[in-house]
């Protein structure tokens, strides 16, 4: 009944479509940026897609984080009426490829030069079957930590490079009465401060072996257990009231001086800066990871549809996303970096130009790591199996040992 | 004609309801049982592989914790609730002055929803804001408690919340019952010099046996599809060590893109809805022969 109610609506809609002009683009476009920046950021694109002569439907689905929206986009696929593009990252990308489900802008990619421009291993996410089915909007950088810089400069602490730094400035502001760590105990930020620890304990090859080959031995090693028992020295510099804090509260903390450090994602910044503070003087922003860069990149997948105009909706929505105009305002909104290398970063502040620093330098050394806990390395099972471990490991007090046992088995159970 | 509308009317409006009701509920659970036993991920798969999914189900920690809790929980929840429940329903049936307004403010709760109960409490629990900082503030240097944040009480803080919202409902229930046992036997009793506790305990209370397995019925069908309570109170944290099967399968579904896991578990639920309600519908359906 429901199908076929949908089918006559779909067959109505089409026969619609054919008696239009034909070939003005076309662009349903499925996302969750529906936040202040975020909203005004994809506003951008909006305008310019429809400066370009096209036509753009605006479908924002807010809620869980994006798991509203993709339930919303399994409906429609399974109707047949997917929409013309989707905001998409990572794995799920390739997931839904396999899946039948995507379409192709390989023919605007090569016309625009994408292989030139992109990172190597941003590319790889892009493309299914070695063509590219989404286009990146930006980059962001997981592995920060945010510093208040009235409380370290008080202490006489630099900005942490590495988890030893980081241990001993703690340990001296526990020492002075000032709360190290501001965090929020929710799965999702715990998985956060997990990556951040294994890239710089462990390394690239580790983090690259552990969390996105999903190695046995590595994920059984004695480097995993350090990561661990890295996890249980960071409980002990959080305050007693973490459990469910929202990110966002947690930044407040710092933004306010009741707590000195904050790991978490380059959005944090926009926090700080919205509260009218200054990167670089007001807060410092520092990499634990040894010249690792853990990326979280958003883009748009296109999927299957029918009929020319949207067709053409999706070549100049992959061309326009591309586009420098749009990814230098877009990623100015929200606090992350261009994807494409060539953008200037004359107009980005202190923060955002490190950033495109140490991405370019990551490059070289191919240091480049998808963020696991931000759905960048892993399917969600996967990723989900081995948050489950981080999150009860860090909320009880499980040993190290127990900690990597279970590790390994969930890991093992979710391929 | 007129008789041949007396004969099917009824049955024609019935019908899309009833086409509704087969479709949706029982249809959905069979598609749900059996996509249970496929290897679906993002979208469902048709091709059946046996119960891996129940397999992969039992070895996980997560399920186990989740089972582990909605024991708990539904034990506490369902015990606590009938017996504060009874006990102000008897406070209540002592002929008090003011039982209009008191039944009502012991009822109000129910008429919020979970959410709601759920938030209220997080804040009334949390160490930094609720309960443990006053009692701190009040010059109680050491008084602490701190249920929500840790992960071997958290559940029972969703168990105070739960009862919170429901015992007024059951005591509601209750009070149904006091008044509907015979005032007669009451006062033959009274006049034999029996004390009251005595004529509550051997003679009101067992006659209302039905009131009890109504109330453990809705309770419990409460306590299993329990979910936007832990989302509101705790999240399932901290950690995952407040999942219950409900937000389990919620997680799976719609987070992890696992629709195979989520299946299988909606399965377990149903499983155990149904060990519940089915002798009760058998009870309440077979013919009586008395």
């Amino acid at each position: 009944m429901m199908k076929k109610m949908l089918m006559v609506t779909s067959a109505l809609a089409l026969g619609l479509a054919t008696t239009a002009a034909k070939a003005d683009p076309e662009a349903e476009v499925l996302h969750w940026w529906t936040s202040g920046g975020e909203a005004a950021a994809v506003k951008v694109l909006m305008e310019e897609f429809n400066a370009n002569g096209g036509t753009w439907t605006d479908m924002p689905v807010a809620g869980g984080g994006g798991d509203a929206a993709m339930t919303a986009l399994r409906a429609r696929v399974l109707s047949g009426n997917a929409p013309t593009a989707v905001q998409l990252k990572g794995p799920s990308i390739q997931e839904w490829y396999e899946e039948g489900a995507l379409g192709n802008i390989q023919d605007v990619a090569e016309a625009e030069n994408w292989d030139e421009l992109l990172p190597e291993a941003i590319q790889y996410h892009l493309k299914c079957d070695g063509e590219y089915c989404a286009a990146p909007v930006n980059i962001h950088r997981i592995d920060w930590i945010w510093s208040n810089s009235d409380i370290l400069d008080e202490a006489g602490i630099e900005p942490p490079k590495n988890w030893d730094e980081f241990n001993a400035a703690a340990e001296k502001l526990q020492g002075m009465g000032i709360l190290p760590l501001a965090h929020g105990g929710q799965a999702w930020q715990d998985a956060t401060l997990f990556e951040a620890v294994a890239v710089g304990l462990g390394g690239p090859d580790f983090y690259r072996k552990a969390l996105v080959d999903l190695d046995q031995d590595a994920l059984k090693s004695d480097t995993m257990k350090q990561v661990f028992d890295q996890m249980r020295t960071l409980r002990g510099y959080v305050d007693d009231n973490f459990s469910g804090r929202d990110w966002n509260l947690a930044t407040a903390m710092v933004i306010n001086g009741e707590a000195a450090f904050q790991i978490m994602g380059d959005w944090a910044k926009g926090e700080f800066i919205a509260a009218g503070k200054e990167p670089g003087k007001d807060f410092y922003c520092s990499s634990p990871s040894g010249g690792a860069y853990l990326y979280n990149v958003d883009s748009f997948a296109f999927f299957n549809v029918d009929g020319e105009d949207r067709q053409a909706g999706q070549k100049l929505l992959a061309k326009l996303t591309m586009g420098e105009n749009f990814q230098k305002v877009f990623n100015l909104n929200k606090g992350s970096i261009p994807a494409r290398l060539d953008v200037s970063m004359d107009e980005f502040e202190f923060c955002g130009r490190q950033s495109n620093a140490d991405l370019n330098e990551a490059i070289d050394n191919g240091f480049l790591l998808p963020s696991y806990a931000h759905g960048m390395a892993l399917r969600g099972a996967q990723a989900g199996a081995i948050t489950d471990v981080v999150t009860a490991h860090f909320n009880s007090d499980m040993s190290a040992e127990q900690a990597v046992e279970q590790l390994a088995n969930a890991v093992a159970a979710s391929q | 004609m007129t008789d041949w509308l007396e004969k099917h009317v009824p049955k024609l409006v019935l019908a899309p309801s009833l086409i509704a009701i087969f479709v949706f509920v029982y249809g959905f659970i069979g598609w749900t049982a059996y996509v249970s036993f496929t290897k679906s991920r993002l979208l469902p798969k048709y091709d059946l592989v046996g119960p891996i999914q129940y397999e992969k189900l039992a070895n996980s920690p997560r399920w186990e914790v989740a089972l582990t809790n909605l024991a708990i929980f539904g034990i506490l929840f369902i015990l606590f609730a009938m017996v504060i429940g009874l006990i102000l329903a008897i406070l209540l049936d002592q002929k008090i002055r003011t039982e209009g307004p008191l039944r009502t403010i012991y009822l109000y709760p129910m008429a919020l929803s979970f959410i709601v109960t759920g938030t209220a409490w997080k804040w009334i629990l949390n160490p930094g804001l609720g309960i443990e900082s006053v009692f701190r503030d009040m010059g109680f240097e050491n008084f602490t408690f701190d249920w929500l944040v840790n992960p071997d009480l958290a559940i029972y803080t969703v168990v105070i919340a739960g009862v919170w919202q429901s015992s007024g409902f059951v005591m509601a229930l209750f009070l149904a019952g006091l008044r509907s046992v015979d005032g007669e036997i009451i006062r033959a009793a009274m006049v034999d010099g029996i004390s009251t506790p005595r004529i509550y305990m051997s003679i009101i209370i067992p006659s209302m046996a039905p009131i009890f397995l109504s109330s453990f019925i809705v309770l419990s069908h409460l306590a299993i599809k329990s979910f936007d309570l832990v989302i509101a109170l705790t999240g399932g944290g901290p950690g995952y060590a407040t999942d219950l099967p409900a937000t389990f399968m919620y997680a799976m579904a719609f987070s992890r893109g696992d629709i195979g896991q989520a299946a299988s578990s909606a399965t377990v639920m149903m499983m155990i809805v149904t060990a519940i309600i089915v002798p009760y519908l058998y009870s309440e359906l077979r013919p009586r022969h008395d």
